[in-house]
This record gives structure tokens, C-alpha cells and sequence, in this order.
């Protein structure tokens, strides 16, 4: 488990790819810089999409959490 | 008591759904068991696909509209009216003005897609679209007048409506650009918010080759933060600046602000089942077409085929039989690839598509649908 505070969370659980990733930017848009962003989700893809574009955007992707059916990504706007 | 079913939205969805509840239930319609209200802001269906042919001549804005009132069934009551409430908890509608609130026992809501240019800094002002009626004229104008330079297709939200319909116009442009003899006086730049040409990934990988083989330039993971009208640029989350002369761009889009409102769902859109399209946070509500976020294409095909399901279920409910009907993730795309070809591609919640070679006889089909489509609207195709 992590101890990172999100200051939101997206909820892309049931998407289907590329929702989670289109998920993630939309909100990271709205984002202020420094704010931690958490992505559920429970598509594979995810696992290569959102580190892909973390660094094409220049965004740290903080921690990727494990969980039971689905996979936590906690994403830092630069 | 006549159990009242309201469709919101007059678009392909609620027009379908409504013709189809017109054959379906027409014993219960006859005897007044059933009323069923259509309710739209226009007294005009509109259909969309007409516009991306408008900025190349070939279409005319009157070509996708025609008069609600010719086709809707006459069991229908069909209401010009704009919805201002939904109470989900009191099964009512409220209406702008005056008018008195109405009751529903069945909700659909079909209210589609709107365009949030104005959440891109510079996009209202410098960019073209041919997702409204206004900007497929307005772009068919600039398109006339442009004779060299760059011209940058940029598509910026998604979801967004006809997700085919951005590669067709690149691929289009380029013919069109290269029966005029201007191609080589034009570079031809498509950008797309992921590290693909197109969400689904065995179209991406269909359309990148062609875009290689058309000289169309590529720029993905390009995101759009900000357009500079006068430097003429656009610029990416990313970081990359691109140069333009014309600026074709897919704005955000949103649902309407009515389903937020009534605690549905984010940005316009229904959290829905995506089988049963019912929606998930209230009762006796469904969604379809765009409206519905089930995660598959805000495509025609899409809102057709959910609206024979919905219809399938409410006259299962309204019967008081268990509804069983389910929505398959079914979509049917064509693709133009150019002024005389196009693509075509099927697929659903488990199987995924396949673009058939481009071919001049797809492009004729293609073209051949969207004549008939009239005949779907009237729910007889």
C-alpha cells in the first residue's frame, strides 16, 4: 500500500482502452502543477500507456499500487 | 392509468427509439394503456455525417436536415421543447418557461454530444471544425481559399462523435488536395492525444501505413493546450509546437449539463450498464447513443442499434415481462480513404474489427447509406 494522498481520483474502472488514459489526461488538464492525480484501472494496457505518457509529458508517475482486480497510478502534474 | 414514456432528444437515437415504440407497442398505443413523448429543441432532425462532405463541395448543410414532424409516427407526441430538470426521485420533467412539469414513467435520454471549444485557449477563434453546421460551411470556405501551407488536423477531445471521421478527412483533404494539383504546395499534419492514430488499436495500425504511403504527417501524444491565433501555432501538454496555416481541430466535447445536474453522470454523459443501457443511478432511466457511456464509438450505427434494444426492453417492461434484450457493443463504421474509396468496419464487445481494403464500391455504399439513412430515422431500415 502507499501513503501517497491523492488530490483526486479518476475512476476509469470498465473502460475500455483508451478510455482510462483519455480519462487521466482530461483530468490532468484541470489539474493545477504539484497535484497528484490517482487512476483506477482495471485494463491492462493501462500498465504500458500511462508511463508512456507520463514521460512524453513530462509528468512523474509517482507509484503504480496492485490491487485485487485493478491497478492504482498515482500520476504528479509537472 | 396510460404508463408515459419520454424520450429526451431528437437526434438518431431518440428518433429511432420512437418509431420503434411506434410498431412495437402499437396495440398499446391504439388503446391508450401507452403515451409516448419525443422531446427535442429543434423542430429539425439533424444528421450529422452530411457535414464532413460539406468542406469539399459535396454536400449541402440542407442535405442533413429534414422536419422531425415528417418523420416521426403520428403515435408519437412529438414536443418542441428544451428539458431544464430532471427529477429522478419524482419521475418529472420541467421545461423552459412556464409550461408545467411533466411526469414520465420510462425516462430515455438521447440528449447527445455538444462542442466545448472554449476550453481550449485560441480554439474558438483560429480553429475549423466539421462538427457543426457553422463550421463545416465556415472550413469549406477556408478550404476554397487555401493554396499552400500547412494544414494541421488536431483532435483534441475525446470522446468525441464519429471517432472515423478525422482520419477520413485527412485522407480526403490529400485527394482532394491532389485532383486540384495542390498537394505538393501542402503539408498535411494529423495529431492524436495517445501514442496511436486512433483509439481503437487494430484501426490505428490499419491507418498508420496509409497515412505513411499519403505523405500525411503524424504527431501522436499531442494533447492540445493552447492555440496562439496570431503566431498561427499550436501547442501540446507535451511540450510540442506546431506550425499552421489552417487549423482543423476536434473540439472537447460534453454531454448536457441537465444529466450532471440530475446526478447521472460526469461531463453529460450516463453512467448506464453497458448491456442493458439502463442507467445506474436511478431507476426507470435509460440512456443511448452518445449519451450513454458505455465506452463503445459515439457513432449513428451505435445509437441505431442500442435504440432497438431499449425499445426491446421498455415494451418487455411495459408488459410486464423480465427484460432480456442486451446491447452487444454492435458498431458498423465506413471509412472514406479518399474522394472515391473508403474502408469498412464491424465490430462489438468482443470481437474486434477488421478495416476491409479500400475500395471504391465501399465508398459508393457508404454514400448510398447515407441517403437511405432517411429510411432508418423512420425506423424501416
Amino acid at each position: 500500500m502507499t501513503d501517497i494522498e491523492p488530490d483526486d481520483t479518476v475512476d476509469a474502472r470498465g473502460a475500455a482502452c483508451p478510455g482510462p488514459l483519455m480519462d487521466l489526461i482530461g483530468r490532468i488538464r484541470s489539474a493545477e502543477s504539484g497535484d497528484v492525480i490517482r487512476l483506477l484501472s482495471d485494463t491492462d494496457q493501462s500498465l504500458t500507456d500511462v508511463p508512456e505518457w507520463a514521460e512524453e509529458a513530462g509528468n512523474e508517475l509517482l507509484a503504480v499500487e496492485e490491487l485485487d482486480d485493478h491497478n492504482a497510478f498515482y500520476v504528479e502534474k509537472a | 392509468m396510460t404508463e408515459h414514456v419520454v424520450i429526451v432528444g431528437g437526434g438518431t437515437g431518440g428518433t429511432v427509439l420512437a418509431n420503434d415504440l411506434a410498431d412495437r407497442l402499437e396495440p398499446e398505443l391504439d388503446a391508450g394503456d401507452v403515451r409516448v413523448t419525443l422531446v427535442n429543441d429543434d423542430p429539425d432532425h439533424v444528421y450529422k455525417p452530411v457535414w464532413l462532405y460539406v468542406p469539399f463541395g459535396q454536400r449541402e448543410l440542407g442535405d442533413g436536415r429534414r422536419a422531425l414532424d415528417d418523420l416521426v409516427d403520428d403515435a408519437i407526441d412529438l414536443r418542441i421543447d428544451r428539458v431544464s430538470d430532471i427529477d429522478t426521485e419524482a419521475r418529472r420533467l420541467r421545461f423552459r418557461g412556464n409550461s408545467p412539469p411533466v411526469g414520465y414513467d420510462h425516462l430515455v435520454l438521447a440528449t447527445g454530444s455538444t462542442l466545448e471549444p472554449d476550453r481550449i485557449p485560441g480554439l474558438a477563434e483560429a480553429g475549423h471544425d466539421y462538427y457543426s453546421e457553422s463550421g463545416a460551411t465556415d472550413l469549406r470556405d477556408e478550404l476554397l481559399a487555401f493554396t499552400d501551407g500547412d494544414l494541421v488536423l488536431s483532435v483534441i477531445g475525446t470522446p468525441h462523435m464519429c471517432p472515423a471521421a478525422p482520419l477520413e478527412f485527412v485522407f480526403m483533404a490529400d485527394d482532394w488536395l491532389r485532383e486540384r494539383g495542390l498537394r505538393e504546395d501542402v503539408d498535411i499534419t494529423y495529431t492524436y492525444p495517445i501514442q496511436r492514430v486512433h483509439g481503437n488499436p487494430h484501426i490505428a495500425e490499419w491507418a498508420r501505413p496509409l497515412m505513411e504511403e499519403r505523405d500525411i504527417r503524424t504527431e501522436t501524444f499531442f494533447n492540445a493546450e493552447a492555440i496562439d491565433p496570431e503566431a498561427e501555432t499550436i501547442t501540446s501538454m507535451e511540450g510540442t509546437e506546431l506550425e499552421y496555416d489552417l487549423l482543423v481541430a476536434i473540439p472537447p466535447h460534453a454531454g448536457v449539463d441537465l444529466i450532471e445536474e440530475a446526478g447521472l453522470g460526469d461531463d453529460g454523459w450516463v453512467d448506464v450498464d453497458r448491456r442493458t443501457l439502463e442507467a445506474e443511478a436511478a431507476e426507470n432511466v435509460y440512456a443511448l447513443g452518445d449519451t450513454a457511456d458505455t465506452g463503445v464509438p459515439n457513432a449513428g450505427s451505435v445509437a441505431h442499434y442500442q435504440a432497438g434494444v431499449v425499445g426491446q426492453r421498455l415494451a418487455s417492461e411495459i408488459r410486464g415481462r423480465p427484460a432480456t434484450a442486451t446491447y452487444d457493443g454492435k458498431t458498423l463504421c465506413f471509412i472514406e480513404t479518399g474522394m472515391d474509396a473508403a474502408s469498412f468496419v464491424e465490430f462489438d464487445y468482443e470481437n474486434p474489427p477488421s478495416p476491409a481494403p479500400p475500395s471504391e464500391k465501399l465508398h459508393w455504399s457508404k454514400l448510398a447509406y447515407n441517403e437511405s439513412y432517411w429510411l432508418t430515422a423512420r425506423g424501416l431500415l
